[in-house]
């Protein structure tokens, strides 16, 4: 055991910790509205619509997120017409590209598990609120996204979890995220081990707080069913 | 299409074994992952407290750390750590382990923890008196394991399971990084050569998605044959 290098090591494994957790909270903020939209599409009665959002969870839930990010960040960038865009801008960089990887990817796994909690809302719920004479966009806001939110709540935080060990893979596409960082630390002293246990410690804490933090909300928002 | 093609002109026979590459460590892994949960949920479902932490730290340190770190600490650790227990019974030399072994052990070990809860999930979830029926009929607990608990807790886990099969299918996507040629290393080689990235990476995704489609269906008949009777 090389303590030094743990101790020397920390700081860096810090730094780099950073970039994962904007990578994280930038995805995850898009991913939420991309998966709230295609959820809404999911319950939508045309035929069409339907398997459009279906599809596009289907595709970005059944291929690894590596080949995902890599056709937008390498493949992409072969389009000529799309270097002329402003897009290019964005796609040029790997942040971007991570970025979106992650949100198109986050997004996909978003809109089923809202999905499922939109469902599981019992009829009942929306046919008072309708007998109440409440409209139909108001039932919508103040009555069904809050119970899916509620409902929703566990699995997303799996998600989350899920997420945050995704964004490891933005190292393969040159980002010095923490996982990143880690292998060039390895990769220069031959000491995976150490190196392991610090990165791996600071992404334990990571999950041990996201855990506790939806087990906090999960509590504040509990109701008698 | 004539970049599919196979033989020397194209890359259809290249992306072909790699696609069986992918599966043989698909399967390698899964299977690594059971003999890991075989060892682990007897420790998680056991009454000492000792136990239960080596269990509980095992599934929570792998599944709370990303997969491609594990995969660093096996193919950088790998041949180091196997060397330090040769050097034990005197054998200097230095030891290469083969990319197949380090990706399938490292993937293994992630699958394990996945199924190591989904059958502790299972088990618990077993009526009590189920137990206490076959101690009570006298079968001894050889018997009572596999012919009473095993079948019944098998119906339970199979859903689960092919959700840790879908998570071991694309986590081998991550073993790229260490050379060994499965679907995304022969891609980023093919790609790299015809300098055509958006077509071998999106050829890519489609291989994947079809090998996630027909193990679906594969799985589901599984799942029609274990649930006879409910």
């Amino acid at each position: 055991m090389d303590f030094d290098l743990m101790i020397t090591s920390f700081p860096k494994l810090l730094g780099a910790t950073l970039v994962t957790l904007k990578l994280l909270s930038a995805s995850l903020f898009f991913g939420l509205f991309l998966g709230l939209f295609f959820a809404i599409l999911r319950l939508n009665k045309n035929i069409f619509i339907n398997k459009l959002a279906y599809g596009y969870s289907y595709i970005f839930r059944g291929t690894p997120l590596l080949v995902q990010i890599f056709i937008i960040y390498f493949g992409l960038g072969q389009i000529e017409y799309l270097r002329t865009t402003f897009l290019w801008v964005i796609l040029k960089e790997p942040y971007w590209c991570a970025i979106i990887a992650f949100t198109l990817n986050t997004g996909a796994y978003t809109s089923e598990i809202l999905r499922s909690a939109f469902q599981t809302i019992k009829p009942g719920i929306i046919e008072a609120g309708k007998s109440l004479g409440i409209s139909n966009k108001i039932i919508f806001y103040k009555i069904q996204i809050p119970i899916a939110i509620r409902q929703s709540l566990p699995a997303y935080g799996n998600e989350i979890i899920l997420m945050m060990k995704g964004t490891s893979l933005a190292s393969t596409v040159t980002l010095m995220d923490l996982t990143g960082v880690a292998k060039y630390i390895i990769s220069t002293t031959f000491k995976p081990i150490e190196v392991f246990i610090v990165a791996g410690g600071i992404y334990l804490f990571m999950t041990f707080i996201i855990h506790n933090v939806i087990k906090y909300l999960e509590k504040k928002y509990s109701f008698q069913q | 299409m004539e970049l599919l093609a196979f033989g020397k002109t194209g890359w259809g026979d290249e992306l072909f074994y790699a696609t069986l590459m992918t599966i043989a460590v698909s399967i390698t892994a899964m299977l690594v992952g059971f003999f890991f949960a075989l060892i682990f949920t007897p420790l998680k479902l056991s009454k000492y407290k000792t136990l239960n932490l080596v269990g509980n730290f095992y599934t929570t340190v792998i599944r709370g750390v990303p997969e491609l770190l594990v995969i660093y600490l096996f193919f950088f650790g790998g041949s180091g750590a196997i060397m330090y227990v040769a050097s034990i019974f005197g054998y200097y030399e230095y030891i290469e382990i083969n990319a197949f072994i380090t990706g399938s052990m490292a993937i293994g070990i992630i699958s394990g923890a996945y199924s190591t809860e989904v059958f502790r999930g299972a088990i618990q979830s077993i009526d009590k008196g189920q137990f206490e029926a076959a101690k009570v009929l006298g079968i001894n607990k050889f018997g009572q394991f596999y012919k009473i608990i095993l079948p019944q807790m098998l119906r339970l886990a199979i859903p689960n399971l092919s959700n840790v099969w879908q998570i071991t299918l694309k986590d081998t996507s991550l073993i790229s990084v260490t050379g060994l040629v499965e679907i995304m290393r022969q891609s980023y080689i093919a790609a790299g050569s015809t300098r055509d990235p958006l077509f071998f990476y999106s050829f890519a995704a489609v291989l994947y998605l079809l090998l996630t489609y027909v193990s679906m269906k594969l799985i589901n008949k599984l799942e029609v044959k274990y649930s006879r009777g409910y």
